[in-house]
């Protein structure tokens, strides 16, 4: 049962595939960010996988205690995890002006109308 | 899982309610995985700030998802599961979870666990690892924000200008809903 212990990578993977099928399969634009969401936070879900140490804690000091999680994935993640937001708000309002101007967020309706020009 | 739910549901409110939901979810995982910090943070943001974000877009546009076709469904799953199948045989070489022996915990780690207290003098070592020994890191990440702020807002609000000024004068320009609250 060797290969057990990598049910970790496992479970980060289908989620990335998950979120993969979203962003090329659905036409729905808001549906797509979503699929990057979830993307994203399988990638995060590997980083912090990554830190985790058996036997250890959070990476908080507490007297007497010497094994911790590494706090630098923690850290990295952290900040993905602003900037992922950061760019599903840049996403989302690139959304609205598409709807604007096409009046649908559906992408084979927008590419018809852009055919007809 | 949530995630799969995601994928088949078409009414988009209820898809924003499915990703907060995931969220929280993921944000117990990282506590489970000993990462307090950023469950706090994912928390926050993937189920507090992503879902306003979302429903005021839902809000400017639409909430129905439209049937498509399904022609090209089969080849994304194709390319999915080719791409799924790659990544999982490359985890074969990978460290075990939790393995101390790992790459990740053998060279700064120590460092940063041992000494940062010391060093810094804050308890947390997220903190002092974020506020300090990478602390431009921090301060890209603030300039990502703001530039993820004024894109927002140039991007609305030149579409707000155009219509006032193209169809009739009177028009309100519409309100930018909860976007540049990044």
């Amino acid at each position: 049962m060797e290969w057990l212990g990598l049910y970790n990578y496992w479970v980060v993977v289908v989620l990335m595939m998950v979120g993969f099928y979203i962003v090329i399969a659905q036409g729905n634009l808001v549906k797509k960010i979503v699929g990057l969401n979830i993307f994203q936070t399988s990638v995060f879900i590997f980083f912090i996988s990554l830190a985790k140490l058996d036997g250890g804690t959070a990476p908080v000091y507490v007297e007497g205690i010497t094994e911790y999680s590494n706090p630098l994935p923690h850290v990295l993640i952290l900040t993905a995890i602003v900037v992922g937001v950061a760019l599903t708000a840049m996403g989302l309002a690139l959304v609205v002006r598409v709807h604007e101007l096409y009046g649908s967020i559906e992408e084979d309706e927008i590419h018809e109308q852009d055919g007809k020009h | 899982m949530v995630a799969i739910a995601i994928v088949k549901i078409r009414n988009l409110f209820a898809v924003t309610m499915l990703t907060g939901i995931y969220s929280l979810l993921a944000a117990s995982l990282f506590v489970v995985m000993d990462a307090v910090d950023v469950a706090l943070t994912e928390a926050a943001v993937g189920a507090g700030i992503m879902i306003i974000l979302m429903l005021g877009t839902l809000a400017l546009t639409t909430s129905k998802e439209k049937n498509h076709g399904k022609g090209q469904n089969l080849l994304a799953l194709v390319v999915v599961f080719i791409t799924g199948g790659g990544l999982i045989y490359g985890t074969l070489d990978m460290p075990h979870y939790g393995d101390p022996e790992a790459p990740a915990h053998t060279h700064l780690s120590p460092h940063f666990t041992q000494e940062s207290v010391d060093e810094i003098g804050i308890p947390n070592m997220v903190t002092s690892v974020l506020a300090s020994y990478r602390g431009i890191d921090t301060l890209g990440e603030a300039v990502v924000i703001y530039a993820a702020a004024v894109g927002v807002l140039l991007v609305l609000g030149s579409g707000a200008v155009r219509r006032r000024r193209k169809d009739d004068p009177k028009a309100n320009p519409k309100a930018n809903g909860g976007e540049e609250r990044s």
